[in-house]
């Protein structure tokens, strides 16, 4: 046990810190974008004014988010450089042309349309300011591609070779990087659980205007689309996750085993419910197991060998030579318990609103609700739920919110912690990686300093975040109602106040 | 041509678009405190940037992200040498985005007042540090063999690099008060017109000190042509707005900035770093680059996507071409 940080370790707590912070607005920037964007379509084509208003309030909210990603995305771009020099060294033929993909294609796509869409309500034609925001859309979820493009070659290292001279990682196949099945599968399952990010918020900020009867028809329809889309989110996040765990089990075995806190190989193997490892005997004390599980999860067949955490260690061992290949077991077997509890958590939330918000299907004439009134929670045809299940409902659906930003926060930690000590799988510690030439005090002054700042903006971010989120949709304007048909606008009153500004 | 000078010449190119645009909008947020006498002037500064300053701070990630592509090495020592400035450019930005967005979000008088505190001293202080980093790595900075940077922070300042800061500071808000003059109506156009003025003149002094000095430090015939050029054009910005051209004074302070990174880089080249220590640890576009296979596919990407960024980017001005004035201010909501 050391017990002085040593440079690494404080970068990595860097790192660690600031890009789940950075990645709790990312997933709600992707999928706003989208909703926005699909709200803002009904608008276009059904004229009908609570699209428009709902369009306005989510859109609202999310440029308040969106502020924050891009500011903290900022940090993302330089730290490799700052703080992981021999990292950067090692991998910028590789790793660096994503990145700049990723600025070139999708920042530039992102941060010029969002301005002509918060700007733009008066000075663009309808439709044009419409696909303002679908490039947003289309934009975010650009850079989730390239961004997980590099790092799943952190994760699975393909398409190059290691030239002994310059020392360094170089590209051979830039196309089988950005193909590669890890990237492919990852994006999947990024995509899929930041729709269910957004899909939770959506139901959430509904859920609080829906149990006290007000803004009912904005909120009834942003409801039942944050219901509908946590549905299909969430279960396609299953499937993509039980491909991600495949391709995991194929390509870094030490990660699933420590997932599961296996520790020594078993065919068929369990999967572990609960379990108090005692990591330096290397087993587990405590173990509560569903045989055969693990096994399918792994290799799709319920009697497969799962190689265990030791025996991995000593196969490591034996091709890259001494040393500890073990992660860190607690965090990455309760991390992904906790990714898979919290997002199940949502879906589940999500698909119960969606049978209790139905108002058709199954439900008896006198208990249809029409557009204006608060839908009424029918667990059958004939039984509503009662006030009090129906202000439980309400309270868990607000509370859902916060659940896919901690399950996409644990399954990022547990994705790269799990890979460790590594930073490049099989390539390049994370001990090697770090700058040579920067202090500790450099490195925990800029720790500290981005922590701080982090934490106030965070108050302020929240503290915004609840004022629109309560004060619901606005009433629409007249500018609102008559967009421009020429683009620059159409006013011919030369002082007419701009429809937005800062 | 190899594709190491291409992409030598395409990273000058980046750094001269995001001097260029940012320029103004630091220029812009300076401005808020030189030339805004209350908050509805200062509001009508800032939304002569709100649609675009976005987009123009994406020229730096792309800097960015084509440098650590491109030259590997250059990105790791510059950015792990240059630590603390980064750091503190850095922190900036980051506050500097929250700022523009979140100022008006709220009516309260104090939290409009802070959020303004930060848009003045988050434009400021880059406006002086990239002025400070690209000094730096012009004159060379003590770089080891292992190309790593062994200098402390305070190597860092030096006359030399100091006058570099106070160069960027002065030219931004030039270029700032010019865009000013050229989007705004009323009385805070004829100021800004005005201010542009003086800060030309500073600005012009400063630059002939500064520009000169590295024309003989590390200049050869190129650069001098750069220098004369950057020289010429911001005396041409500085009679333009004086007789009320804003136009094409915007036009020229452009041309004035981007003259002045392209003698920078002129300056630099073959070298992307040199070391002060010894001639032969210097990171050249040779020893700093990346393979060409990676540049074949970088210069792909750009060839096809530069364009369409610049008609895009370029399109957004056009449609928030128009003029703004106090009257054009929405109620806060």
């Amino acid at each position: 046990m050391q017990l002085s940080l040593e440079t690494v370790d404080v970068a990595r707590w860097q790192f660690g810190i600031t890009t789940v912070y950075h990645f709790l607005f990312v997933p709600l920037t992707i999928s706003l974008s989208a909703l926005t964007a699909v709200l803002q379509t009904a608008w276009v084509r059904s004229k009908n004014e609570k699209y428009l208003r709902a369009t306005k309030f989510w859109g609202k909210l999310f440029l308040i988010n969106i502020a924050m990603g891009v500011a903290t995305g900022i940090v993302q771009e330089f730290q490799f450089g700052m703080n992981w020099s021999d990292y950067s060294r090692f991998v910028g033929d590789i790793f660096g042309a994503p990145l700049a993909f990723e600025a070139l294609i999708a920042f530039f796509f992102e941060s010029t349309f969002i301005g002509l869409w918060i700007f733009g309500w008066d000075k663009l034609p309808q439709r044009i300011h419409l696909a303002c925001i679908w490039i947003v859309s289309i934009g975010t979820i650009l850079s989730a591609y390239f961004i997980l493009a590099a790092n799943s070659w952190m994760q699975h290292p393909v398409g190059y070779t290691y030239n002994k001279v310059t020392g360094r990682a170089e590209l051979t196949d830039f196309w089988k990087v950005i193909t590669q099945d890890t990237t492919l599968v990852v994006v999947f399952h990024t995509i899929t659980a930041a729709f269910l990010t957004g899909a939770a918020f959506m139901i959430g900020i509904s859920a609080y205007h829906l149990a006290r009867k007000k803004h009912i028809a904005v909120m009834r329809t942003s409801l039942r689309l944050g219901l509908a889309v946590a549905v299909v989110a969430g279960l396609l996040t299953a499937i993509s996750g039980d491909s991600l765990g495949k391709v995991m089990f194929k390509q870094q075995p030490m990660k699933m085993a420590a997932a599961e806190a296996l520790w020594d190989g078993e065919g068929p193997a369990p999967f572990s419910i609960f379990a108090v490892g005692d990591v330096d005997k290397g087993h587990n004390k405590v173990a509560v197991e569903i045989p055969g599980i693990l096994s399918f999860l792994a290799d799709g067949n319920f009697s497969s060998y799962v190689p265990g955490i030791n025996d991995i260690n000593k196969a490591e061992q034996q091709k890259y030579g001494p040393g500890d290949y073990r992660p860190n077991i607690p965090t990455a077997y309760w991390g992904f318990r906790w990714m898979i509890g919290f997002g199940m958590t949502s879906f589940a939330v999500g698909l119960a609103g969606l049978w209790l918000t139905r108002r058709k299907l199954w439900v008896a004439e006198e208990h249809r609700t029409g557009e204006d009134e608060a839908p009424k929670l029918m667990l059958t045809r004939n039984t509503p739920f009662g006030d009090r299940f129906a202000a439980w409902y309400w309270r868990i659906a607000l509370w859902t919110m916060v659940f896919p930003l901690l399950a996409n926060s644990w399954g990022w930690i547990f994705t790269e912690t799990g890979r460790q000590p590594w930073a490049v799988y099989g390539l390049l510690r994370t001990s090697d990686a770090v700058s040579p030439n920067v202090s500790t005090g450099e490195v925990f002054g800029s720790l500290i300093a981005f922590t701080l700042l982090y934490a106030v903006l965070a108050v302020v971010e929240i503290k915004l975040l609840l004022k629109y989120a309560k004060a619901g949709p606005p009433e629409l304007t007249d500018s609102d109602r008559n967009p421009p048909t020429k683009i620059g606008g159409d006013s011919t009153d030369a002082d007419r106040p701009m429809a937005f500004s800062y | 041509m190899h594709l190491h000078d291409v992409w030598f010449v395409l990273i000058a190119v980046l750094w001269t678009g995001y001097f260029f645009l940012e320029g103004f909008d630091f220029g812009i947020g300076i401005l808020t405190k030189l030339l805004a006498r209350d908050r509805p002037e200062r509001r009508v500064l800032i939304n002569t940037i709100g649609p675009v300053w976005d987009g123009n701070e994406v020229w730096l990630l792309t800097a960015g992200g084509a440098t650590f592509a491109a030259f590997p090495e250059w990105y790791a020592t510059l950015f792990s040498g240059f630590y603390l400035p980064l750091l503190i450019i850095l922190l900036c930005l980051i506050v500097r985005v929250v700022a523009f967005e979140y100022r008006s979000k709220r009516s309260e008088d104090r939290w409009q007042t802070s959020w303004e505190q930060v848009i003045f001293w988050s434009s400021l202080l880059p406006s002086v540090l990239w002025g400070v980093a690209f000094a730096n790595m012009v004159r060379g900075v003590k770089i080891d063999a292992n190309r790593e940077y062994v200098g402390t922070f305070w190597d860092l300042l030096n006359v030399y690099s100091i006058l570099g800061g106070l160069v960027t500071l002065t030219l931004f808000t030039f270029h700032g008060a010019v865009f000013a003059a050229l989007k705004t109506v009323g009385d805070i156009r004829t100021r800004a017109r005005r201010l542009a003025f003086r800060l030309g003149i500073t600005a012009a002094v400063l630059a002939v000190l500064f520009l000169g000095w590295t024309q003989k430090d590390s200049g050869d015939g190129t650069t001098l042509g750069a220098l004369i050029v950057a020289v010429v054009a911001l005396v041409a910005a500085v009679r333009m707005i004086w007789i009320g051209r804003e136009g094409w004074s915007f036009v020229f302070s452009g041309i004035t900035i981007a003259a002045s990174v392209a003698m920078l880089f002129l300056a630099l080249f073959p070298n992307v770093m040199p070391s002060s220590l010894n001639a032969a640890w210097n990171l050249t576009v040779t020893n700093a680059s990346a393979t060409p296979y990676t540049l074949r596919i970088m210069t792909w990407c750009a060839a096809v996507a530069t364009p369409v960024v610049l008609i895009y980017q370029g399109w957004t001005y056009w449609v928030f071409r128009k003029r703004i004035g106090t009257q054009h201010i929405a109620e806060v909501h």
